[in-house]
């Protein structure tokens, strides 16, 4: 089966001369829960970046199933979903319009868009605060708001970049069984997060990342026995520090 | 994306400038028709009431299209670099990238918000013009033209500035120092056959003097410059703001990363 997401040699140099990735490889299966760890300045965000279509590559490939990110960039964003670490919708806007307004962007009609929205903004607990202007949120309903935007178009892949940070644990446990749900449907899921736990309760697969480069690339369950250790925490504290 | 989706996207983009526009209209329509008011008072009245006629037309008469066209200017280009700076600076314009859009569907979608609500302006100041002074239409082709190309190579021109702005400083520099000079001096209070032919060659290096008589011609049928010449800079500068803002989008540059 065609990979969701196939890199090759990616590297991103800013024009500032940070090398924010120094030829990472990366394949993420179809239907995964994929975990891309790694401390601040990482270059997560950068690589989330270059596949959403939000940074220019600077050199590498990279495939989104099967389409190459240079050889036809719209048909491989129609795949992809991302929802951003920060909140980057107009605070001004009113809940749904936020959410049929990116429907638009994907080209979905009108009609089509607000019966979505719906559906999207009851599953996640939004629908009585449809038409609130989203800066009256709080901030874990602007995280899920940010969540029924990735998802209006039905993307078969969802980058979630730190999706429950700021949320409280009850909520937060909301979020995981939506996103498991999201999963078992056949959406395939990539996470950063610095709640390791997270990681491990959700994911199968993950991947560390460290000054540019991945440090580590197996299943989950492979990577705790691989180190002996029964949490991600202390496996990851040791690979950080290692290198 | 399939031609439909496209047009989808791109009502999507106009749709959301529209509610913009109007949802703070005190802010993008009631402005420039204030400030032009006030030149309709001071200029055409007051002072105007006690100058020569030109070409034949009452000042007040030959100042109206210049001045319609200077809020046509100022509304398109300041909608455009503010809208895409401020999308830039908030981040919301990670909407748009995201999504299969074709960057030139970004760009048309931008710059139709421009011209949107320089033409709502336009009019706006022409309805008020008509309190002043009697207007008539010599070429309407001309003056449509005329008003909607104006407005694209200026919703263009914000474009650019906005995708080269890094600060708040950087969207109000080149509408202070560049576009309010050259416009003052683009022939709207006056016709250059007054000056010297010194000033008259260098008055031809301003662009807006070559959109304003295309206007003008169109109201009142005179121009200081052959309308075809005036149409041909007017179509030259599109082509060449067109070539740059779609390199600038294609490479990301002040969009991406």
């Amino acid at each position: 089966m065609t990979p969701a997401v196939s890199i090759s040699g990616l590297k991103k140099t800013y024009d500032t001369g940070t090398e924010a990735l120094k030829g990472v490889d990366l394949a993420i299966e179809q239907g995964d829960f994929f975990a891309l760890l790694g401390p601040n300045g990482a270059g997560k965000t950068t690589l989330i970046g270059i596949l959403s279509g939000l940074v220019t590559k600077t050199g590498g490939s990279v495939e989104v199933f099967g389409t190459s990110i240079d050889a036809d960039a719209p048909k491989a964003k129609t795949h992809i979903g991302l929802v951003p670490q920060e909140f980057n919708f107009n605070i001004f806007a009113k809940v749904i319009d936020i959410v049929v307004t990116q429907a638009g962007y994907y080209g979905m009609p009108r009609t089509e868009a607000i019966a979505r929205a719906e559906e999207l903004l009851k599953e996640l607990g939004l629908w009585d605060k449809r038409n609130e202007p989203s800066q009256k949120l709080s901030g874990g309903m602007k995280r899920r708001l940010m969540i029924a935007r990735g998802l209006v178009h039905a993307p078969k892949l969802l980058i979630l970049d730190e999706p429950t940070a700021g949320v409280d644990v009850e909520m937060r446990l909301g979020m995981w069984e939506f996103l498991r749900k999201l999963n078992a449907s056949g959406t395939t899921i990539i996470l950063t997060t610095h709640y390791l736990e997270e990681a491990e309760d959700l994911c199968r697969n993950v991947a560390v990342i460290n000054h540019g480069k991945i440090l580590v690339h197996e299943s989950m369950q492979g990577l705790l026995e691989r180190h002996g250790k029964d949490k991600l925490e202390n496996v990851y504290l040791e690979l950080i520090r290692q290198k | 994306m399939t031609p439909q989706k496209i047009a989808i996207a791109y009502y999507t983009m106009l749709r959301a400038e529209f509610v913009r526009i109007i949802r703070i209209w005190s802010q993008t329509l009631l402005p420039p028709i204030v400030t032009t008011t006030l030149y309709f008072v001071v200029f055409g009245k007051f002072i105007g009431s006690q100058l020569a006629p030109i070409d034949g037309f009452e000042y007040i008469q030959f100042i109206v299209p210049g001045l319609i066209m200077m809020a046509i200017i100022t509304s398109s280009y300041m909608n455009t670099v503010s809208t895409f700076y401020f999308a830039k600076w908030t981040r919301t314009l990670d909407e748009i990238l995201v999504s299969p859009m074709p960057n030139w569907t970004v760009v048309v979608g931008f710059v139709s918000g421009g011209v949107l609500r320089g033409l709502l302006v336009g009019i706006l100041v022409l309805i008020v013009s008509l309190f002043f002074t009697h207007l008539a239409v010599f070429n309407v082709v001309v003056l449509i033209l005329a008003a909607v190309l104006t407005s694209v190579l200026f919703s263009l021109g914000g474009l650019i500035n906005g995708v080269f702005a890094k600060g708040f400083d950087g969207i109000s520099i080149v509408p202070t120092f560049v576009l309010t000079p050259l416009t003052y001096l683009g022939g709207i209070f006056y016709s250059i056959d007054q000056f010297s032919p010194f000033w008259q060659q260098v008055s031809m290096f301003n662009p807006i003097l070559y959109m304003i008589n295309a206007f003008r011609y169109g109201f009142l049928g005179i121009s200081d410059i052959n309308i075809w010449v005036c149409f041909g800079v007017l179509l030259g500068m599109l082509a060449l703001f067109v070539g740059i803002i779609l390199y600038l989008f294609r490479q990301g540059i002040g969009v991406k990363n």
